[in-house]
């Protein structure tokens, strides 16, 4: 009735080809960000902030970053762990080397590093395929967490081996160290976040999109209709870990604080933000952000039910947790393997229907 | 002989044995990949939760004290009696079949034709639910996993390589009982997929699935059958490696560790695994041992994933693998 193509006449060329051609998801896009930039930021609080929705935004990043590369590219990555901490020693680095700079700046280069890291380990692609690739992206996890924990020069020979953001400002508002509000913190990875999103959705409708999805589906037809595989294959590593790296570093200076590269950025870590992707929906911004939502929000939702309700032992939640994320993740495996970006088109097919069944 | 090559050859003859110690895991996922496709990363679990099933068994442990304590409020443990090593290897076989039985019937069975990546991630999954299982039913402290394995170092070695170069080699004595171990198994494996009838049945599907389909062979069986002997396969190194370094959950990271063996020996080949395995035990250990105190040790973590990513770049298919052939 009305979430319809019927009665909505595009006039021009930039209409026809927007985002979001139909006019109920266009306001329904709007409504979205109008609640996260004016409704959530004033009520935000500690607990929220920290437990859910930092998180959820940082990963979402992470997972957008991924799905280019995994959904859009088809190139297996399980490096995420590893390029991730690229960006925040590279943002450490900068942090502390360059203090008078915005961190803004800082996050943003940060990335372009890790873009450059990701070039690097995305050239066996060309060679490698399939799961040897997946296994081969391991080897960038295993030496750069190496790399970061024994050369000292990177945590800038702090006893502990740890690196700790410093204080950072944007606008005279403290977006990293100690003093930050849940607020500060919302809005700044909100922001970026947005930045992300938008480029990342722009880029894959465009012609390095349809690229990466032609590579995707058959790399040697594709290289057969004149789609250069080397430059497809390094563009999508590169935009991939650029993603991954602003993530890598607001994960480090605006969520945790004080990282120690193999606890934060570890191998499990590659494999949470594979699980979002491909939980998600491989191919799919929206299924980013909704794998990420998910597996933010799983562990809090069976922690509080089981030591909070329940009041078990919380060793024994930990490994009850474990259980019911990894039968979840098969099971919705089993149910729907193309992910919640599935549920979600079936959602709109039957809403252009809608009231009539067929 | 100069001292430096005397070490050299020690650290050589322990990568050797570190390596098939590697391989022993990694034929468990060749194994799976040839019969069904799916790359197992489950594979590293499966022996930590067959090492702990045998431990909690052998101990007489009660399953799920834990769960069950917190329940209820009781303080149970053990039973109160302990089963002969050989009984308890044996009943531990018996739950790895039905743990591949289970496997087959509530994953598998709906995950035909998906693509590889799903079915990656489901054994991901499966990994990390057999992890919370295992520490759930048996606890998670570390075990000491004693099935009268010899331990420690071997005289016999040391006594002997004493006498040829006056300089006498550290070999344990566990590793040497794997190298057996891991001879017989794959001599084992080799008999049975060619001259057994199942063992046929299990080549021809993992030639061809609806070939094998068409001529009556089911498949549900077969995956049912690799599965169980993976599981063996898995209990195996489980024995190995628990005996070796206690049963806990860093057990499971092995898996990792055979990644490397499998991408340079192939993902389809079982001589691959042996192979290929030797060749990472022996590489990790050597550079640890020449460029190791250069640029700050560990560097077991990454080396084997670095040697097998440069050689696969000239190699794309591993050492043995099947030729890949791509058309349009």
């Amino acid at each position: 009735m009305f979430y319809r193509e019927a009665g909505d006449f595009k006039t021009s060329y930039r209409e026809d080809s927007q985002t979001f051609p139909i006019k109920f998801d266009r306001l329904r896009f709007y409504a979205v960000l109008a609640v996260a930039y004016g409704v959530i930021p004033l009520l935000i609080n500690d607990y929220w902030a920290n437990a859910v929705f930092v998180p959820f935004l940082i990963y979402s990043i992470a997972a957008i970053g991924l799905n280019i590369l995994v959904g859009y590219a088809g190139q297996v990555s399980l490096g995420t762990g590893g390029f991730m901490a690229v960006g925040a020693y590279a943002c450490y680095k900068l942090m502390t080397a360059f203090p008078e700079v915005s961190i803004f700046v800082h996050v943003l280069i940060a990335g372009g590093i890790t873009a450059a890291v990701g070039v690097l380990f995305g050239l066996p692609s060309l060679r490698i395929k399939g799961f040897y690739l997946a296994v081969a992206t391991l080897a960038a996890q295993f030496f750069l967490v190496w790399l970061f924990n024994k050369v000292p020069w990177f945590y800038n020979y702090s006893a502990s081996g740890q690196i700790n953001a410093p204080d950072r400002t944007i606008f005279g508002v403290f977006v990293t160290g100690a003093q930050t509000s849940a607020m500060a913190k919302y809005m700044f990875c909100l922001v970026m976040l947005t930045l992300v999103a938008v480029v990342a959705r722009n880029l894959t409708r465009g012609t390095v999109g349809r690229k990466w999805m032609a590579i995707r589906d058959m790399d040697i037809a594709a290289e057969i209709i004149g789609v250069n595989p080397l430059t497809t294959k390094i563009t999508a590593f590169a935009v991939s870990s650029f993603f991954i790296g602003i993530a890598g570093a607001l994960f480090f200076s605006v969520y945790l604080g004080a990282a120690e590269v193999g606890e934060a950025f570890g191998i499990q870590k590659s494999f949470l933000i594979l699980f979002m992707v491909i939980i998600g929906g491989l191919g799919s911004i929206f299924g980013s952000f909704a794998g990420a939502a998910f597996l933010v929000l799983l562990p809090v939702l069976l922690k509080n039910l089981l030591v909070g309700t329940l009041g078990w032992p919380t060793d024994l939640a930990a490994h009850i947790e474990l259980m019911i994320v990894g039968a979840l993740i098969v099971i919705f495996l089993i149910a729907e393997p193309h992910g919640l970006a599935q549920l979600w088109r079936v959602a709109k097919e039957k809403l252009r229907l809608w009231p009539f069944p067929h | 002989m100069p001292d430096q090559l005397l070490f050299a050859m020690e650290v050589m003859l322990n990568g050797l044995m570190a390596g098939v110690m590697y391989a022993l895991v990694a034929l468990g996922f060749v194994l799976i990949y040839k019969a069904s496709g799916i790359f197992n990363y489950a594979q590293g679990v499966l022996a930590l939760f067959a090492a702990l099933t045998l431990v909690g068994i052998q101990q007489g442990q009660v399953p799920f004290a834990h769960l069950i304590n917190a329940v209820t409020g009781l303080h149970i443990t053990h039973f109160g009696w302990t089963v002969p090593s050989a009984l308890a290897i044996l009943l531990t076989l018996g739950v790895m079949v039905a743990l591949a039985i289970v496997i087959e019937k509530l994953v598998l069975k709906h995950l035909v034709n998906q693509p590889p990546i799903i079915l990656f991630m489901a054994t991901i999954g499966m990994a990390y639910f057999l992890e919370g299982f295992g520490d759930v039913m048996w606890g998670a402290d570390i075990k000491k996993l004693d099935v009268g394995l010899p331990q420690g170092i071997s005289e016999t070695v040391e006594s002997a390589t004493d006498a040829m170069f006056g300089y006498g080699f550290f070999i344990d004595n566990l590793d040497i009982v794997a190298t057996l171990v891991a001879v017989a198994l794959v001599a084992a494996l080799t008999i049975f997929s060619q001259y057994s009838k199942q063992g046929r049945a299990l080549r021809a599907v993992a030639d061809d699935h609806q070939a094998a389909l068409s001529v009556g062979i089911s498949l549900r069986f077969i995956w049912i059958l690799v599965w169980s002997i993976a599981g063996f396969v898995a209990l195996v190194a489980g024995i190995m490696w628990g005996s070796k370094s206690g049963v806990q959950f860093s057990l499971s990271l092995i898996a990792l560790k055979a990644l490397p063996v499998l991408m340079l020996g192939g993902f389809t080949s079982i001589p691959g695994a042996i192979v290929g395995g030797l060749i990472i035990g022996v590489g990790e250990k050597l550079f640890e041992f020449f460029a190791g105190p250069l640029i700050g040790g560990a560097t077991e973590n990454w080396f084997a994933y670095v040697l097998a990513l440069v050689f696969l770049v000239f190699r794309p298919q591993g050492l043995f693998g099947e030729k890949i052939i791509e058309r349009v």
